[in-house]
């Protein structure tokens, strides 16, 4: 049995972890104080962690997809452990996305929540990766677990497909899009004309993406510990 | 050695059943078990009558109310009768142990899935065009619109499909039905989204370019979902 890191890896990842906290203050703090105001005051400047959060949400719920397929052609445990923490941290992540948009919503559209298209997509998404969640629990044999729930994986990642379309294929959305002209329906506007504001948004893109990737790294490592410390328990207590 | 060398090999030595006709035959073997025991279909339209009645004073469905909300009534009722079939379906293979005989046919796997989503498919559309009837009946708000049966007929095929996956994944876990409901209605929510949002406009009469767009993407949400399914339960099923 031997130790699941490396003292390498431990190193680079301490040194990741750091420059994502930076990374993350330096993004907080551009979005409060560096970016400009627009009509909707302050309460716009919660848009770039939305966003943010959003895209580093669905990177991890891609690689979660990606890690699916890999594990049902090559049936190394390494991929589904990707999976897991991937879908775990961006459960955080787009429950971040639609908890900050209801902030946003409640002085712009003067409620937290409606029923509109893209949130009722994003909160099902949400709820798609909540199942996988269940799934995992209730399957007892490793194998079989791993196998169902990279079938699942790959299959819950078209609800994220759907929300990021929904708003572009129908224009009854009141939900305003970034790129591209936003459905003429749609009220408060994302409108980011302002090159200060474009830098923040990409930074906080950024540092959102970097963040997801530290975190997985992070949640892979428990998951190699806890594995570690079950052989470890199994040894010495068949001994 | 010799003696296995020698031996005819039945594997290859006996042709492969045609695709289509393995995918009848196992539909039909559905159907005409159902014509005999009828457990499925009577506990599908007993649900479904009974949802339909608790919906309707439940939502007080007086004339105005109606034209906005049966569309809703009816395909929530065809949804969940639809999972009670599919436990049932699935379940009953497991249980008697046709499941492991089915798997060892020597049929393409696919094939047994088409097989099953077929009979799956044909129960739900029967439910659902008997249900038609009741609220045709009850509510005095005729469903007999050709476009609407094309909604149901396309909505019934993606929820069928990735319902089948779905369900022959929760076979094999602890909580089987109670896990069902859980990993199928946030995948199939584009199907169910569209379904419900086609059929309210048809029957409010609203005119085609203002919902064609619904049975479009119903019919490319149909298609991924398909495929999906059709690549994924070779993974499902074996071992």
């Amino acid at each position: 049995m031997t130790h699941p890191v490396s003292p390498a890896r431990t190193r680079i990842l301490a040194g990741l972890t750091i420059v994502a906290a930076i990374m993350f203050v330096v993004a907080v703090g551009m979005a409060v104080f560096y970016a400009p105001t627009d009509a909707q005051g302050m309460v716009q400047r919660i848009f770039y962690p939305h966003l943010g959060s959003f895209m580093g949400g669905a990177l991890a719920f891609f690689v979660a997809a990606a890690a699916g397929v890999l594990y049902l052609i090559t049936r190394a445990d390494r991929w589904d452990t990707l999976a897991l923490s991937a879908i775990e941290v961006g459960l955080v992540f787009t429950g971040f996305n639609i908890i900050s948009g209801a902030i946003w919503a409640r002085p712009i559209w003067n409620t937290w929540w409606t029923w509109d298209p893209r949130l009722t997509s994003a909160a099902v998404m949400w709820l798609a990766y909540a199942a996988y969640l269940m799934l995992r629990n209730s399957i007892e044999d490793p194998g079989r677990r791993a196998r169902l729930a990279a079938v699942y994986g790959i299959l819950a990642f078209s609800s994220v497909i759907f929300t990021t379309v929904i708003t572009r294929v129908r224009p009854d959305t009141i939900h305003p899009v970034v790129v591209g002209p936003s459905p003429q329906n749609a009220q408060g506007s994302f409108g980011v004309s302002d090159p200060r504001m474009v830098a923040t948004l990409m930074f906080n893109i950024l540092t959102f993406i970097v963040l997801a990737i530290t975190l997985i790294w992070h949640r892979i490592r428990l998951e190699d510990f806890s594995r570690y410390v079950a052989a470890l328990k199994m040894r010495y207590l068949t001994r | 050695m010799n003696g296995i060398d020698a031996a005819p090999r039945p594997q290859q030595a006996r042709a492969r059943t045609p695709f289509g006709k393995a995918v009848l035959a196992l539909a039909i073997k559905d159907l005409r078990e159902e014509l005999r025991g009828r457990e499925l279909i009577n506990a599908m339209l007993l649900y479904a009558a009974l949802a339909v009645l608790i919906f309707s004073f439940a939502l007080e469905l007086d004339a105005e109310a109606r034209e906005t909300s049966i569309a809703g009534v009816f395909w929530v009722t065809v949804v969940f009768a639809g999972m009670l079939g599919l436990n049932r379906s699935l379940a009953a293979e497991k249980d008697r142990g046709n499941l492991d005989a089915l798997l060892l046919a020597p049929v393409d796997r696919s094939a047994l899935f088409f097989g099953k989503m077929l009979s799956n498919l044909f129960f739900m559309f029967m439910v659902a065009v008997l249900l038609m009837l009741l609220i045709t009946v009850l509510f005095n708000v005729s469903l007999f619109v050709p476009w609407l049966m094309v909604v149901i007929l396309l909505g019934t095929v993606g929820f069928a499909a990735v319902g089948t996956l779905l369900a022959s994944m929760t076979v094999h876990t602890r909580a089987r039905e109670t896990l069902l409901p859980i990993l199928l209605l946030p995948v199939s929510l584009p199907v169910i989204l569209s379904a419900v949002r086609a059929s309210t406009a048809i029957l409010s009469r609203m005119p085609q370019e203002d919902w064609i767009a619904w049975p479009q993407l119903l019919l490319v949400a149909d298609l991924v979902l398909l495929a999906l399914a059709y690549i994924l339960f070779d993974f499902v099923v074996e071992e």
